[in-house]
Parts: structure tokens; sequence; C-alpha cells
């Protein structure tokens, strides 16, 4: 269970840190959709079932559905 | 949404789909208090449901959920949850203290109505809201 815990830490840090440095939007949100089941799964490690439920509702579905939509309004590109 | 992708594959897809969300959410809503789930959870999943027939069909599903509408389901759970809340302390009980609620019940099964009916409550509010952070988001730059 350490070691699974350990695995999905590490998920979770690389995720954060690909979200910041990609520059493609539509692709930061994917990584940021896969960052928080991530974290849902591992506060499900953790016990704490119904931040895990949460999270995959709210951080998954609906955050990502609300940030491609406002993406459709924007350029998909950041500035260099 | 003015554009939805609709297709003949995600038409089908979320024919089979939705169905099932909705009686989920509605399970999560209802044994919220003996499982984890309740009312923010099946609120975000019914929200879900709508928000995903909207991105599929448009305009054309907006299942009379209109801005409007969903801007009072909010005010709605808002106002069940404070009202519920207001009525225990008409009964002479403290704020959301259900269990002094006059219904012919045991006091436990007293406090599990009055649960749902909070549970209730939030749910609509958190769909209600959704929905309308959705449109707000979709309809930014149109005439009303």
């Amino acid at each position: 269970m350490a070691s699974l815990s350990i695995f999905f830490q590490v998920l979770i840090v690389v995720c954060a840190v690909a979200v910041v440095f990609t520059h493609d939007l539509l692709a930061a949100v994917a990584i940021f959709g896969a960052f928080s089941f991530f974290s849902a799964i591992y506060f499900a490690i953790l016990g704490a079932l119904d931040v895990a439920f949460t999270e995959a509702a709210v951080g998954a579905v609906i955050t990502t559905v609300f940030f491609v939509t406002a993406i459709f309004r924007t350029v998909r590109r950041t500035k260099r | 949404m003015r554009t939805p992708f609709g297709s003949a594959v995600l038409d089908a897809a979320c024919r089979l789909f939705v169905p099932f969300v909705l009686i989920f959410a509605v399970y999560v809503v209802a044994h919220g208090h003996d499982s984890p789930g309740g009312g923010f959870q099946g609120g975000t999943i019914l929200a879900a449901a709508v928000i995903l027939i909207r991105l599929v069909h448009g305009q054309d599903a907006m299942w009379g959920l209109t801005r409007v509408g969903a801007l009072r389901l909010a005010c709605g759970g808002v106002a069940v949850f404070a009202g519920i809340g207001f009525l225990s302390l008409l009964f002479a009980g403290n704020y959301l203290d259900y269990g002094v609620l006059p219904l012919p019940l045991e006091t436990v099964k007293v406090r599990v109505v009055g649960t749902l009916g909070i549970e209730v409550g939030v749910a609509m509010a958190v769909t209600g809201v959704l929905v309308l952070i959705f449109d707000a988001l979709t309809a930014w730059g149109e005439e009303d």
C-alpha cells in the first residue's frame, strides 16, 4: 500500500508540473483532468472516500468541461 | 450551446448513458447518509448529465431548464435548505435541528427525513448553479 501511495504521489506531481509547462491549452486541460483523477484515486487510497468522490465528480468532469468551453472562446496556444 | 458537436455515434452513446447517470445521481442523493455521497456530489452528477446532453444536442435538448429556470432551481434549493432550518427553529429547536419536526414517526426517522430534505435542497442548488455557469460560459456575447 505504501508503494502504491508513493506511485500516485509521483504521478500527481508529474501531472502538476506538466500542466504548468504545456503551451497547448487543450492539452493542459486534459493533463489537469488526469491530475484530478490521480488525486481522486490517492484520496481513495488514504481512506477519504467522500473527498475522492467529490474530486472525481467536480475536478475531473465539471472543471474539465468548463475549461474546454472557456478555451473555445479564446486562442488555443499561449504566447512563448 | 449554439454549435453542438453531435454525431450519430455521440447521440447513441449519450442516449445509452444519460438515464443511468440520472438514476445514479438520485441514488447518491438519497443514500448519502449511509454511503459516500450526498447532496453536493449528487447535484454535481445531475448537472454533469444535463451538461452532457447540452454538449451533444445543443439548444434542442434544454429539458425546459433555461437560464432563468436554472437560477430559480438554485434559489429554490437554498430556500429548501433555509426553510427546513427555520422550520425547526419554529418548533422550539435549534437551527437545522430536525428532531423536533412534528412528523408522525420516531425521532430517528424524523432526523433521516430532515437530512434527506437538506440533501435535496443542496442538490438543487448545486445543479442550478453548475448549469447556470455552463450556460453563461457558452452563451458569452449572445443576445438573450
